[in-house]
Parts: C-alpha cells; structure tokens; sequence
C-alpha cells in the first residue's frame, strides 16, 4: 500500500546499528537499574516540576481562581444583579471597589460571579479540543495513509464551517436550553482540528527520530511507541495550543454572547458577557472594559505558566540543561 | 409652491402647524440662498449596499432608499419639517378624499430622454402591485381599486385620461393619499424598464430616473464598494441639485464611516455610531446632527393572550388585570434617565405614538403622564393588579441580538426591577428573521421590541397599520372598535388638520391601552465636514443631499 | 510528487460534499423564515410570502433544494442572492480582497512570530521572553474590536499614520492597517509556537553537534535551528489563514474592506442559503489548497518527511 503521509519509515533503506548481544551483554546494561526506584517519565517529571517555583505560583493562582469560581461569597456580598442607572460608570465607591458599569452594576463583584462560567467554558472547550485533538493528530500522524487521510479531510470539513454560523445555529437549536456544557461544545466542536494539525505535523517529526527506530527495534507495539515515545516527544506544540485557546474560548464565549446567542444573561454572568457590554464606552470609560480582561488575562497566564513548567518537566533535554 | 384645491388644503395646513413647531423658515419648495460653494463639486457621503434591484417597488430598506430619492423624483417631495410640495405633479385633486385626479407637469424627462408621463406612473404603479412580480413595496398600492394579494388583478382603479392626466379610485376614502405620494413606491419608471411587461432586474442594476440625479454612467454601482450619481441636467423640479454630483460609498458599519469623517474622507454622515454617542458633538465641533426622527421605538405585550402557541404566558397583562400593570409598567420606566445615559441624549423619550417630525404631533394627550417615570404610582397601580390576580413568573423584553438593543433592554428592565420589585430581564434572539418568524407565528412567549420608521410624514402611518384590527402589523393582536372608528373617521376627513384631532383622539384610547409601551423617538444622528455647507436633515433622517454646497 | 497533489485534490471531492451538505442544512436548520426578515418590522402579506418563498425556491424540500443547488453548482453556477446578483460575481469581487488581505497580514504574522519566537526560545527565561509573553498575552485577551478600534482611532484619526477605512481602493497601503490589527489577533499562538519549538530544538542533539563541529552561531541559529522549528509554526499559519479568510467579519466591517467576511456574515444573519453555502464552498477549496502547500512545505523543511513517489 502506498501510504500518502507515511514519510521516510516505509521506503527507508538505510540500515540502523545496533549493536549485538555479544558487545552488550544485556546483564551489564540493567546492572545499572537494578538498585534504582522504578522511574518513568512522568515520575521524572513530577520530580522535577516540585522544584520550579513557576510551578507553584502558577498552581496557586489557579487555586485561587477555582476557590474564587466555587465559593464567590467568600470574595462578595454585593448582589451583581442590583444595576441602578444612577451608578452609571460611578467611580469606586463603598462597596464597589473597582467602580461601576454603564448599566450602575459593581464591576467586582460581576467579575467575581463571572469566574465560574467563563473558566468552565473555558476549560470544558480545551478538554474537548485537546483530546479529539490529540486523538485525531496522533494516529493520523503516527499511522499516516487512509486513517491520515480520513482523520485530517474530516478535520478540513470542521475548520472550514464558518464559525458563526455554526455557532449560531447550534444555540438557536439549544435556545431553550442553552447551557455551559451546549456553548463549550458548540465553540469546541469547530476548534480541535487546529490542534490535530498541530499534533499530526510534530508527529510526522517526531516518528523518524533515531530514538523511535531504536524503540522499534525492541520490539515495542505501534500503539506503546505511540504512547510512549512519540506522543511525549511531540506534545510540547499541543500544550502550548492548548493553554492559548483557553484564553481564546473565553472570548469567543463573549463573541457569542455579543452575537445574541451566548448563555442567556439572565441566568449567566461572565466576563465575556461583560468585555463586550462595555465596548461601547472604549474611548470615554476603558476601565469597564479593562478589569474583566485583567482577570482572563490573570487566568490564561496562570495556565500558560503551568504549561510551560510541564513542557519543560516533560522534556529530558531541558531538563538536563538546567 | 402650488398647492391646489381641497385635497392639498389639508397638506397646505399641515406644513403651516409643522413650520411653526420647528421653527424653520422656508417652505419645502425654496432652496436656502447661504453658502457659495462650488457648484460641481461632488459631495461624498455613506450609504449601505442596496440589499435589492434599485426598482422603487422593490426597494423596503434604506440603502436603497436614499439611492432612490435621489435619482428619481415622485408626484410630490417633501421638504426638510415632512411638508409636501408638487415635483412632478402639476396637481392633485380630489372632491372626496377618495377620488383623485392626477395632473402630470410637462416636459420633465427621464435620463435617457423619454418624457414622465401618466403612463410613467401608470406602469410603475401597475408592476409593483401584481403579486406575480413579488414586489417587498406592493402594500403601498392595497387601497387602490383592484388591488388583490392573493391574485394577479391589475389595478382597476388607475385610468389615463390624457398624456399628462391619470385618476387614481382608491377602495375607501383616505385623506392622506396625497401625502403618501412622496414615498418611492411610488415613483415613475421609463418605458427602458419594461420587457414584456415586467420591470428587469437589469434596469434595476443601471436604473435610469427623473430625478436631481443620474448614475455616472453604466455600471456606476461597484456593488457592496459605492456608486456614482451626478447631478442631471434635464431636472426641473423643487430639489434642484447645488452640486456636481453624490458619491455613496457603502459602509458595513457605522464607525468606519465616523472615523472616514474624522479624518476628511467623506463631507457627510447620517449615522453615528453608538460607542461615539459620548463624544460626537465634541468631535465635530457644531458640525454634528442630533434631532428627532421619525421613528417610534416600544416594546409590545401581546393585548389577545388566546391568539399565541403559549397564552398563559400573557395571562396577567389581560383585561382589567392587565391594563393595571401595562400602565405600572410603563409608569416604572425612567426613559429620562435612559435616553441620557444609554443612548447619551441620541433618544427623545416619547409623549405619544408618533413622532414629533410629524404635523400634528402633540407632547401633551390627554392621558400622557402614563409615560411619565412615577415609581409611586407604578407600585400602586401593580399592587391593584395583583390583588385581582397575584403576579407570577417574570418580565422579559425579547429582542433581535444582531441590532444592538441589548443596552436599553437591560436598562428598561433593570428599572422596571428596581421599581415593582418583579424578575426583570431581556431575552435575546440571535437575529432578526427568527424573531419577526416568532412574532408573526404567535410563537412568541415573553413582550418583544417593535418599531417604527414611517414611510410618509403622517400620524395615520403611525397608527392605522400597528394598531387597527388586523392591520398588517399588528404584532400584539390590538383590537379595540372605539379606536377603529376614530382611525377611520379620520382618514375619511378632507381636511388634514380635522384629521389629526381624530388621530390624537384615537392616541388617547392607546394611552389607557397601552397595546405596546411607548419608550423613546430615536434621532437621526450626522455630522459634516467644515467647509460643507447648507447641510440639513429631512423628515426621514436622510440628509437634503441637493442643498449641499462645498468649497 | 504530482501523483500526491493528484490525490490530495481528489480527496477534495468529499471534502467539498460534505461541507456544502453540513452548511446547506445548517443554514436550512436555522429557525426562522429568512424572507421575514426582508420586511423589516412590517409583516409581510402571506400571498406575497408564499409567492416570494417560491421565487427563490424556499417552499421546496431539504433534498430537493440541496441537490438543485449541486446540480448548479457542477455547472459552475453558485446561484442568485435575495438582492439579486449572481454568486458568482459576488463571489468574483470579495475574494481577491480578502486573499489580499489575508496574505499581507499572514505575511506580517511570519515575520513578527520568528523573529520574536526565536528571540524568546534562544533567551528563554530572559527580559525580552518576559515581556514578549505578556504582550502576547494582552493580544490574545483583548477582543479585536478592541484593536480595531485602537488601531482606527490612533494610528489612522488621530496620528494619520494610516488610512482608517480601505472602501474602493484595495491598494496595499490602504489593506496595510487592518492586516496589522489582524496579524497581531493571530500573532500570540505562532509565538508561543515558534519558542517552544525553538527551545525543543535547540536542546536537539544536532544542534549539539553542530556547535561541536565548530560551526558558527550565526549558522546554526537560521540553518539549525530556525528551519528545525517552523513545522508546527507553518502548520499554525496554514490553519490561521483560513481563520482570516473567514474571520475578518469584525475587522472587515470596522475598516470597511469590501471582502468575504463581512458579506458572508451578513449573509449569514439573512439566512441566504446560495451565497453562504458558495462562498463556504470556495473557502474550504482554497483552504485545501493552502494545507497540501503546507503538506508539501513539511518535506522541504525536514528532509525526513518525504512523499512516496
């Protein structure tokens, strides 16, 4: 069969050394493990992110975030819902610490009531991008030719569905019950071929590295190579797109809500909700508009921070740099 | 100005009462002497792609609209305060406000040099009534004799009586017929635009018309990018152009017009955009527009519950119950405070069911102080209501999301919450088609937005098609005989001014009704350039583009 | 290397099936009659309804509607819009304004991740890496309307730098603003991408030995390094491109560029069936285009990656 994507592994001629039994006594080469902890990669990894103080800032805003999306009562008492034009664009005041909107609603604690639905939009939609992302990538990349073919001409059907409409139509068919599980699956859906494709080319890299023929050498399944050996060597890209599109599905979920067919705002606060709300006053009151974009921006950095510490844990070469 | 006999008394008077409430002199027939610019220069302005062929019967929305006014000229126009003045007519005539006599003026021409005759208007008119020809205008000619929607049936009504002569039976007497003429449904068209009978399509995409301007040339409409008009030479009528020509460019949205004025690529705008509303008037130093226009902005809570898929939805803004706290409701909302802060004084908030633009609007019906903000009364009148029936549920405002209307609905709301102390909310639907199919269908289960643009300044276009038993846009089922009675009293009234006393009567029953809540009169919203003069706004918000001088 | 293009561009065929079929049912799912909406808020007369609902062919069946518009469509025609004109002429006007402008504006994305990417992963924990992530953490926070706006106000209005709005004349100099602000909504991903990649590879062992052999920084960072990393930043291009192609709505509309986004979300919005399901046709052939490219480019970046006959 001659595979399209498959690259260099089918028709490869050069032959690979290894060396023979007799010059490796394999007796000589476990000696060495033989007192050692059992250890794998991702053992490896969580000894070495203890050691990062980025991990542990990082890790503890998200804990911050996530206490803050559970228990908003702790953070305010204020009702987010109690608007009184009066209070239009007000400055900060006693019990508004940050102001108030051109509506007369606090901006804290809308931004506060806000978290819980826009981290879990957020992170339901690169739960649902990430694994049909890596899932697709991986084996198109990994086994190439009709399941490449297959797996990535579906990703093009998907990307190239106008968004909008796509989105639009979904939660106009959901709109008696919109919910944050319908918009996450309604902008996730049209967003995981991006990490597919991602995933797939740093495969197709990955796959012809020395290391992998070795693997293949010890007689290791496709699927444990895959597992073991290409997957970790190829996620870093993935993490990165990843940790971004959170940021991204946050504001597309303002996208949606500006476009009417968000979470309905009676029963929903967000700050996406908010951002697009306060568009309008950019040129005379940008402060409306910048404290919601401060707390997304605190949210995606935290992530991208604690990606960034698990790439570089993941990676035995930087690793071994440090 | 010539202004004849009974027919045109009513309109005459009509304009006088206008002249006075705007306080601006000069009548609709005169062009203003100020301002020397240079007669070719041509004047740069926005526009939208017309979203249809440009035929008049077949253009419904403003894109195409202002195109049209330009290009063509109708039997009458109408001046900066709504007041009609002869174009093309030499007369109307009528003895009973039923039967018209139509006098067409000599030697006016079309652009390619036909002559505008009665079977300019004849054939015009005729085309866009068939129902086979599909025409979004053809409701304008339903009082005409042999009109029929649910059949092709030529207009009986319209006989020629010589070259320049055509009388007009219309089915029941209507005063303001003549009134109406101004509106591009009802312009003529050459015989160029004709095959077998039909207007083309392709007349539509190079329209050629007998107005103060003509397209460039051939193919001067770059679709979705501007289109080209100059000023046409062989044009006699009142709107005589002051400048060499138009050029519309087509904006998607209204800021990227602003920031073309800001930065002196376009003279005039006719839009602001909403984020600008702060600011605009600082911008543009004095060269900024804000006044009352003709449209009436409301939402409407369904009056006949038994008429929608869900009627327990309405079950409490029925009968006595219902009139109750439709107006606590509307006592509930501080359109003040709404106009000033949302919409930054780009909203007038409304006295009644028109708008001021219109002769013979009032600001002081008897009943007005229901669209007074009087949180007091509102409470009590909805405790009245709820000791008939306790109040359950929530309010909501459906509106369409693709229009930015989510600001004031949630203002409105957030008021009528803080005052009655209920659940207050909007409830958007994505776009504008789905919530018109939700509407007309009776699917509907919560109030909704309705407004109002009038196609011809006059009080009965704001009435008798939303609030007349079965009228064509009648979204919350109004019926109420008393109303129905006045309404056609006055349309059957000659004399305009005696008319308009029946409409405001009429109004005052919609004030104890309330079938829709009244809320503001939108602005038109413009600015120019410096070294643009004479720029002035007309009834229907669109700038008076023939007075414009440059230079 | 042809046959694979052959391939490629057969495999088009269902790719272009299925979409029109999703997008044409989508667009018929969307609830509501897209003809109301023509009537502003005055309800039409159901006669004139019925009669214009056949006019464009909208009382016929899902399948009927859908395999007439096919039927058309292999003879090259796209069909007719509610206003009238051709598709294809719709078409024929919108597209080269938006590949213009969708080409600038990756162009200036390229530049700007390389060069800041490869800054960023060849000083990593650095000042300039600090600040790069969090200037490209702003960008990815702040809606582009938000940038539109900046952009229009203060670099075109005020400053002058700029024409704020491109209309008719589609020059470069005029696409060249809106092509910034859309570079810099896309930007913050392929930076990301590029350090990282970077970063991986600079540990590679053949970075190594490239040192070790003696060579140059200046040769190994563009030869090594810089061409060892552009895989998954291509692959990030490739995808943001049709992201332009499509998702210029707000940044069209703002800067009036008479392009595909804005009429196809207008068209959208109106439920036009012929216009949306076109020009979503065009989009996806040109977006598998643009990936076979991009597949192609793979193997001339890593010689490893190469395709059968």
């Amino acid at each position: 069969m001659s595979s399209d994507m498959t690259g260099a592994g089918a028709t490869r001629s050069a032959s690979h050394f290894v060396a023979s039994v007799e010059d490796a006594p394999i007796d000589s080469v476990d000696a060495v493990k033989l007192d050692e902890k059992p250890s794998n990669l991702w053992i490896d990894a969580w000894r070495d992110l203890r050691t990062r103080p980025m991990f542990w800032i990082s890790l503890g805003l998200i804990l911050l975030i996530l206490t803050v999306a559970l228990l908003p009562t702790l953070f305010t008492q204020t009702d987010p819902r109690a608007c009184d034009l009066a209070n239009s664009l007000a400055g900060p005041g006693p019990g508004a610490p940050l102001g108030y909107t051109k509506q007369g609603c606090d901006i804290y604690s809308r931004i506060i009531d806000g978290t819980s639905t826009s981290l879990s939009v957020g992170l339901i939609v690169i739960l649902l991008t990430t694994v049909t992302g890596v899932l697709f990538g991986a084996l198109a990349g990994f086994f190439g030719g009709f399941v490449d073919t297959v797996f990535m001409r579906l990703g093009d059907i998907f990307f190239s569905i106008p968004y909008i409409l796509a989105a639009v139509v979904i939660m106009s068919v959901f709109s008696e019950n919109r919910n944050i599980v319908v918009i996450a699956l309604a902008i996730g859906v049209f967003a995981w071929p991006t990490t597919a494709r991602v995933l797939r080319s740093e495969v197709l890299r990955v796959k012809n590295a020395d290391y992998i023929m070795a693997a293949e050498a010890t007689g290791l399944s496709k699927m444990g190579i895959l597992l073991k050996h290409v997957l970790p060597n190829s996620i870093a890209p993935v993490i990165v797109v990843t940790t971004l599109s959170l940021g991204a599905a946050i504001t597309a979920e303002a996208t949606l809500s500006f476009l009417g067919v968000g979470l309905p705002p009676q029963d929903y606060m967000s700050w996406g909700n908010e951002i697009s709300a306060a568009q309008r006053d950019l040129r005379t009151d940008p402060q409306t508009l910048i404290y919601p974009s401060i707390a997304l921006t605190l949210t995606v950095l935290s992530f991208i921070l604690l990606g960034e510490a698990l790439r570089d844990a993941l990676d035995p070469k930087a690793r071994a740099l440090r | 100005m010539n202004l004849r006999k009974l027919g045109l008394a009513g309109i005459a008077l009509a304009a006088a009462g206008t002249l006075a409430l705007s306080g601006c002199a000069g009548g609709g027939g005169s062009t203003p002497s100020a301002g020397t610019g240079d007669t070719s220069a041509i004047i740069l302005t926005n526009g939208s792609e017309p979203q249809n062929p440009l035929i008049p019967t077949a253009t419904n929305e403003v894109g195409g609209g202002k195109i049209l006014d330009a290009i063509f000229a109708g039997l009458v126009s109408y001046g900066a305060d709504g007041s009609p003045v002869n174009d093309m007519a030499e007369s109307i005539e009528t003895t009973d406000s039923q039967n018209y006599t139509i006098k067409v003026k000599q030697g006016e021409k079309f652009s390619n040099g036909e002559e505008v005759n009665a079977d300019s208007f004849i054939n015009a008119w005729q085309d866009g009534a068939l129902l086979s020809n599909g025409r979004l205008n053809s409701y304008f000619f339903e009082d005409i004799e042999g009109f029929s929607y649910d059949v092709d049936s030529p207009l009986t009504g319209l006989a020629k009586v010589d070259d320049y002569t055509f009388t007009v039976a219309l089915s029941k007497p209507r005063s303001d017929f003549p009134l109406a003429l101004g509106y591009s449904a009802y312009y003529p068209l050459p015989a160029a635009a004709f095959e077998n009978g039909k207007v083309t399509d392709a007349f539509g995409e190079n329209p050629i018309g007998n107005g103060p301007y003509k397209l460039a040339s051939e193919g001067a409409w770059q679709h979705n990018v501007k289109i080209d008009l100059v000023t046409n030479p062989d044009y006699n009528g009142v709107r005589k152009a002051q400048n060499g020509g138009l050029t519309i460019t087509f904006y998607a949205t209204g800021d990227a017009a602003y920031a073309d004025l800001l930065a002196g690529n376009v003279d005039v705008i006719d839009q602001i955009p909403d984020a600008n509303y702060a600011t605009f008037e600082t911008d543009l130093e004095g060269r900024a527009i804000n006044q009352p226009a003709a449209v009436f902005q409301s939402f409407t809570i369904p009056s006949d519950a038994s008429a929608y898929s869900d009627p327990s939805a309405f079950q409490h803004w029925v009968g006595e119950e219902g009139k109750l706290r439709r107006q606590a409701l509307s006592m509930a909302i501080n359109r003040e405070q709404i106009t000033d802060v949302i919409f930054e004084g780009t909203r007038t908030p409304a006295k009644d069911f028109t708008s001021p633009t219109i002769a013979g609007w009032s600001d002081s019906l008897k009943g007005e102080s229901v669209l007074e903000y009087n949180p007091d009364e509102a409470k009590k009148l909805w405790a009245q209501a709820d000791a008939i029936s306790p109040f359950t549920g929530s309010f909501q405002i459906s509106y369409n999301a693709d229009g930015g209307h989510q600001g004031w609905v949630d203002a409105v709301t957030n008021s009528v919450s803080n005052t009655l102390g209920i659940q207050a909310s909007g409830n958007p639907i994505p776009t504008f088609a789905e919530a018109r199919t939700q509407i007309t269908g009776k699917t509907i289960k919560t109030a909704f937005r309705t407004g109002w643009q009038a196609d011809y300044p006059s009080l009965f276009n704001f009435l008798g098609p939303l609030y007349a038993t079965n009228a064509s846009s009648n979204d919350g089922e109004y019926s109420n005989p008393a109303f129905d009675s006045l309404l056609n009293e006055g349309a059957a009234t000659a004399d305009l001014g005696a008319a308009n006393e029946k409409f405001q009567e009429a109004q005052e029953i919609l004030l104890q009704d309330l079938p829709a809540i009244p809320l503001w009169y939108s602005n038109v919203t413009g600015g120019y350039a410096a070294g643009v003069n004479n720029v002035q706004f007309g009834w229907n918000s669109v700038p008076l583009y023939y007075e414009i001088t440059k230079g | 290397m042809l046959y694979y293009i052959g391939r490629r561009l057969l495999q088009a065929i269902p790719v272009l099936l299925g979409t029109t079929f999703i997008i044409y049912f989508m667009v018929f799912a969307m609830p509501g009659d897209p003809l109301l909406g023509l009537f502003g808020d005055k309800a039409p007369n159901p006669a004139l309804l019925a009669r214009l609902q056949e006019q464009y062919a909208l009382d016929q069946p899902f399948f009927v509607q859908y395999l007439n518009y096919l039927g058309n469509l292999v003879q090259g025609n796209f069909g007719i819009s509610f206003s009238g004109q051709p598709v294809n002429d719709i078409l024929a006007r919108t597209f080269p304004v938006t590949l213009k402008l969708a080409v600038i504006a990756i162009f200036i994305e390229m530049v700007l991740a390389l060069t800041i990417g490869l800054i960023s992963g060849l000083r990593k924990g650095g000042i300039f890496d600090a600040t790069a992530l969090v200037v490209s953490l702003l960008l990815i926070s702040v809606p582009i309307f938000v940038l539109c706006f900046v952009g229009q106000f203060f670099f075109a209005v005020q400053l002058g730098w700029f024409s704020p709005t491109v209309g008719s004349d589609t020059s470069f100099g005029k696409l060249l603003l809106p092509a910034i602000v859309l570079s810099l909504f896309v930007v913050a991903t392929a930076i990301r991408l590029t350090r990282a990649s970077v970063i991986e590879t600079a540990n590679a062992d053949f970075v190594r030995t490239a040192y070790s052999k003696g060579l140059s920084r200046r040769r190994v960072v563009p030869v090594h390094i810089l061409r060892n990393s552009l895989i998954p930043v291509t692959t990030q291009l490739g995808a943001d491109f049709g992201l332009l192609i499509v998702g210029a709505t707000v940044t069209e509309g703002i800067f009036n560029v008479p392009g595909v986004g804005n009429t196809l979300y207008q068209a959208v919005i109106r439920g036009e069936r012929p216009t949306v399901v076109s020009f979503v046709t065009v989009m996806v052939l040109l977006y598998l285009v643009v990936n076979i490219l991009i597949d192609l480019l793979y193997a001339v970046l890593d010689p490893r990656i190469r395709y059968v006959k």
